[in-house]
């Protein structure tokens, strides 16, 4: 087995046992660190695409800023563990099977509607920095300013209701 | 053995060098503490360490012995044991990390026989991994603070996070003007940017075109590794030691190392994004050639002032070990003279190292000089002050570069 699917193995399975335990987890700090597991992991398998830039970002912006706040709040509210509570019988006679048709569903579909060569293969992506900035400014640029326009109403609501409570 | 040694030079070589980096980097963070100690007591009339060894010269690694052989104490009411000893390891992996894309000298160098760069990875977005790997930084002090269950660490804790992840923004804001300018993230071709002089004699850095730049990523650096006049996580008056305070023996240590790691890593980065990294002030003109032999004087003075300070020492292995270290160095002086291959070699890391230790003086400066910020000026200083100053400085030098480039 050449050394990329070998690590590919070992990240993948990085993300998806941090998925796990997120989930399982009682702890939110826990879960946090889990889930900037699960970031590493999906940074890792960026990188063995080729895709350095992009394994850069996702290190910076989810684990490095995003997660930061996830764990400032818990540790700022302090917050305990979880309760957990005997699964009630209409989730575990129709949640769980509903669940698992969901998840065949999806899978069935991804199956059916991917197209031919469009899986990456190892160290074979393109997009290096100077390409994906000039994707995000040309052929992306209305779709790029609208989320960040987004994310500005998102903090201008945040910094309204703030003021509220002053 | 030899035969595969052979066939896999590269990653031979990068072993030998992940080695030789970390164990210099961890003697240079030892070293340094001796140095702090020393600097801040003659700012302040006084010797500073000086029993243990010529002129307390041993007194790292007393330090050193004492925290490993102290007990470790676990207080009974950690909240998470596993989180508790996880902060203090990420502490320290995370800010050696960032020295593995740190380039030391110009491309690739012959070594016995062999072709190679002096750096363990030359990535071509080096400056994001640094910026990556010290946002990562903030959760060591965070899941400290957090998972020590004290009020003093909880609070130190928060703080600490609410001011790395602020100043975090003006620190990766003020590197921007640099990329405008370098049109690359790779910290090589970013130091190869900066190559040559105006009109022969200014050399070629960032620093002017990106003073204000330098200035923002400065402070910025001097906020995210929590030292004065940015030190309110560990205020001892306020807060017993902030993050820290319920660990014990080497865990205690390893903030330590952690913070002056981030130090080294930051000056490092300083001296390649807005002082010409490797590259020599001077001109390579044939007049300027001679300053070549700058590493072989400085080593030779050193070592001669050594040699003279051994008769000064009053005991006998005193005297002993500043022989030895002042002959080390003059041996180094006459090794550098006499082969040449060395001389260049030695070029590189010369000029970065050099210029890396100016910024180290200029870190313990500041604490000996500055007192602390309060916590209303330091929040209203990084958003209301750096990050604006920051962003005018993007604005204004990607106007300059797209009026250069027409």
């Amino acid at each position: 087995m050449p050394a990329e699917t070998v690590l590919f193995f070992v990240f993948g399975g990085l993300a998806v046992l941090g998925a796990l335990n997120l989930v399982l987890q009682r702890h939110p700090i826990h879960s946090a660190l889990s889930l900037i597991l699960v970031m590493a992991a999906l940074a890792a398998l960026y990188l063995l695409l080729g895709a350095e830039f992009i394994a850069a970002i996702q290190v910076i912006v989810y684990a490095g800023a995003i997660m930061v706040l996830f764990v400032f709040v818990i540790m700022l509210l302090n917050a305990g563990e979880e309760e957990r509570t005997s699964m009630s019988r209409a989730a575990r006679y129709v949640g769980l099977p509903v669940a698992g048709l969901l998840l065949a569903e999806v899978g069935y579909l991804l199956y059916r509607a991917w197209p031919e060569g469009a899986v990456v293969e190892a160290d074979k992506f393109l997009g290096r920095t100077g390409p994906i900035g000039r994707l995000l400014f040309t052929d992306f640029a209305l779709p790029f300013e609208l989320t960040s326009v987004l994310i500005l109403i998102a903090v201008l609501g945040a910094v309204v209701l703030a003021k509220k409570e002053l | 053995m030899t035969d595969w040694i052979a066939r896999h030079p590269d990653l031979v070589f990068a072993v030998v060098k992940i080695v030789l980096c970390l164990f210099l980097l961890l003697t240079a963070v030892a070293y340094l503490t001796w140095f702090e100690r020393k600097l801040i007591a003659h700012i302040q009339s006084r010797w500073g360490p000086h029993r243990v060894g010529p002129h307390g010269l041993l007194q790292p690694l007393a330090d050193g012995l004492k925290n490993l052989f102290k007990e470790d104490i676990i207080p009974a009411g950690v909240t998470s044991r596993f989180v508790y000893l996880l902060a203090p390891f990420l502490a320290v992996s995370l800010s050696l990390l960032a020295v593995a894309v740190i380039p030391f000298g110009p491309e690739p160098v012959e070594i016995l026989g062999a072709r190679t760069g002096l750096h363990i990875a030359d990535i071509n977005i080096g400056l994001l991994f640094v910026l990556a790997v010290t946002s990562l930084g903030v959760y060591a002090v965070a899941l400290a603070g957090w998972s020590s269950n004290s009020k003093y660490s909880l609070l130190g804790g928060l703080r600490s996070t609410a001011q790395m992840v602020s100043y975090e923004i003006a620190l990766t804001l003020s590197v921007i003007g640099v990329l405008l300018l370098a049109g690359t993230l790779s910290l090589r071709e970013i130091v190869e940017a900066q190559a040559g002089h105006w009109s022969g004699v200014v050399p070629r850095w960032f620093i002017f075109p990106q003073f204000v730049a330098f200035l923002c990523f400065f402070i910025s650096g001097v906020a995210e590794t929590n030292r004065a006049p940015f030190d309110l996580p560990e205020a001892e008056t306020e807060l017993v030691a902030g993050f820290h305070t319920e660990y014990s023996s080497m865990k205690f240590a390893m903030f330590f190392m952690a913070e002056y790691a981030h130090m080294i890593v930051t000056s490092l980065v300083a001296s390649l994004l807005f002082f010409g990294g490797w590259l020599s002030p001077f001109p390579a003109t044939e007049f300027w050639s001679i300053t070549r032999y700058l590493p072989v004087v400085l080593a030779a003075a050193l070592g001669g002032v050594l040699l003279v300070d051994v008769l000064r020492q009053r005991t006998g292995w005193h005297r002993l070990i500043m022989a030895a270290v002042g002959l080390g160095l003059l041996a180094v002086a006459g090794l550098l003279a006499t082969q040449e291959t060395l001389l260049a070699l030695a070029q590189g890391p010369f000029w970065l190292l050099g210029k890396t230790a100016v910024f180290l003086f200029v870190f313990v400066w500041t604490r000996a000089t500055l007192p602390r910020f309060r916590y209303d000026q330091l929040m209203a200083f990084g958003w209301k002050f750096l990050v604006p100053l920051a962003v005018l400085n993007i604005v204004v030098t990607s106007f300059l570069v797209a009026w250069r480039a027409g």
